[in-house]
């Protein structure tokens, strides 16, 4: 028997997004994220925030759900970016907030400044991780994306996955009392030019732990075309296919409209969209936008 | 075949990643007593010269680069033993490791690819290797250079924990350093101590080359 699916609630200030299993996909835009973009890396070091706006504009634009925010720039006090970063999104738009870092003190003053109801990205099923970051996840009553990987490499067999999903699932609800609605498992993404099965596995894990967990699920989508041709049409083919199998959220491109429309057209086939409505409105937008003088 | 057509279609076919076919034209080359390091230098060292090449100019992708990779070290298994035993150098050796706490091993897997096609010996340790790993197997391969690799920011600070375990063991001058992945900078490698740094895997060669001859040159023959 199937698990019963699971709802999470995200906030910002004043909206609410939520991930489900039957409901439309939601997207995550990945941008304000300083990892191989040098201009805005030298630009942070000098505590230069402005090109966020930039970034916050485009993808609110492209549609995104939710925006993910990273300040992982070497050589820099983190905590006091991230917090300087999530304060000026929210300013600049409502839509709730990934916190990004691998960071547990970066985490938490992003936590502190954030007002609503944060997604955390991430922690991993290796039990110093869980130890340091649940707690932080508790207290300030956010939901938490987590990586069935422990200390090894990053497992290629579905198996140890679901069962490390287990682990977490089981340490996060029994011992530190967080909802099982408030996990998001990354399913780990890999790049397909690196190994040419990985997606397979990566699919059958996502169906595997819907049906045994019912908990959503996010992942890195951008990364299955890292180091091949027209990645856009790659990633665009990808998502529809991971939705199919279980995948309720992504962190992915929300600025290339042809990602996020092979996303919406999913939405529809997936009865996700009722009657289309959204798909019918947003041409209808579209129409508009273009007739307009 | 003729040693000319073997060697024409090794390169061929390490071009395009035939593992099979290009361990089958290995033993040919050798059942034919071509030397070992006429295969290694004329042929499959060009061949993975050119997918390099062609890697940098965007031309070949990750899947062609790596295939190619794979075929020559097929080849490479076949003739190691051989080129051992005829004293042949290579250009240098070069251990490579993904720092500890850090499972990413796509770029680094690249690196040694250009690395292996521009003649180095390369010894991969895999990733999350400790400290004490990296130690050990300097001491017991002893290598030119030895190459740390971290794809998270959170796990660039144990480039300088390398460095200090070097330190420690008194092997700091033996070894030239080189750090490298998707976050690192110049700055960052400067930070640490590291003695080279490169953006990309054919930046690594040449930069792993130049360093060489820069210590080679300074020690006395």
């Amino acid at each position: 028997m199937s698990a019963e699916p699971l709802q999470t609630v995200l906030r910002s200030a004043t909206r609410e997004v939520v991930i489900g299993h039957d409901r439309p996909f939601c997207l995550i835009g990945e941008r304000i994220n300083p990892t191989g973009r040098r201009i805005f890396q030298e630009q942070l070091r000098e505590g230069d925030l402005s090109a966020i706006e930039r970034d916050v504009k485009a993808q609110v634009e492209g549609g995104a759900d939710v925006l993910d925010v990273n300040m992982g720039v070497p050589l820099t006090d983190e905590p006091e970016l991230l917090a300087k970063a999530i304060t000026m999104v929210q300013e600049l738009t409502d839509l709730p907030i990934c916190i990004d870092s691998s960071v547990v003190e970066a985490l938490e003053a992003g936590l502190s400044a954030y007002r609503g109801r944060a997604l955390v990205n991430s922690v991993t099923a290796e039990d110093d991780r869980l130890e340091l970051i649940l707690p932080l996840v508790k207290k300030y009553d956010a939901a938490i994306i987590a990586l069935p990987n422990d200390h090894d490499e990053i497992p290629m067999e579905a198996d140890k996955r679901v069962e490390l999903t287990g682990k977490i699932v089981r340490v996060a609800t029994q011992e530190y009392g967080i909802a099982q609605a408030d996990i998001v498992i990354d399913p780990l993404a890999m790049p397909i030019g690196a190994d040419t099965s990985t997606s397979l596995v990566t699919f059958e894990v996502m169906r595997r732990i819907r049906d045994d967990f019912g908990v959503n699920m996010t992942c890195g989508a951008s990364n299955v075309s890292f180091g091949m041709p027209d990645r856009h049409t790659l990633n665009a083919a990808w998502l529809p296919m991971a939705m199919t199998s279980g995948l309720t959220s992504a962190i992915m491109d929300a600025r290339t409209p042809k990602i996020v429309e092979a996303v919406k057209a999913a939405d529809v086939f997936l009865g996700h969209d009722d009657w289309g409505m959204a798909w019918i409105s947003a041409h209808r937008a579209k129409q508009a936008a273009a007739d307009a003088p | 075949m003729t040693p000319e057509e073997i060697l024409q279609a090794l390169y061929d076919e390490t071009l395009t990643g035939n593992a099979p076919r290009v361990l089958e034209l290995t033993n040919e080359g050798l059942d034919l007593d071509m030397e070992p390091q006429t295969l290694l230098f004329d042929a499959l060292i060009p061949s993975l010269e050119e997918v390099g090449a062609r890697f940098e100019r965007g031309d070949f992708f990750v899947p062609e680069m790596l295939i190619a990779g794979r075929a020559m070290a097929g080849a490479m298994e076949r003739l190691r033993p051989l080129l051992a035993e005829t004293g042949v150098e290579t250009v240098g050796k070069f251990l490579m490791g993904t720092v500890k706490g850090d499972v990413h091993d796509i770029g680094k897997n690249l690196v040694n690819i250009m690395l292996e096609g521009a003649g180095f010996e390369v010894i991969d340790l895999g990733v999350q290797v400790a400290p004490e790993k990296f130690i050990e197997a300097i001491d017991l391969h002893q290598p030119d250079i030895v190459g740390f690799s971290a794809f998270l920011t959170t796990t660039m600070p144990m480039f300088k924990a390398n460095m200090n375990a070097l330190e420690k063991a008194g092997m700091r001058n033996d070894v030239i350093v080189m750090v490298g992945g998707a976050p690192v900078t110049q700055e960052y490698a400067d930070a640490v101590g590291a003695d080279g740094y490169a953006a990309d895997a054919s930046q690594t060669v040449k930069r792993a080359k130049a360093l060489l001859d820069a210590k080679r040159s300074k020690v006395p023959a």
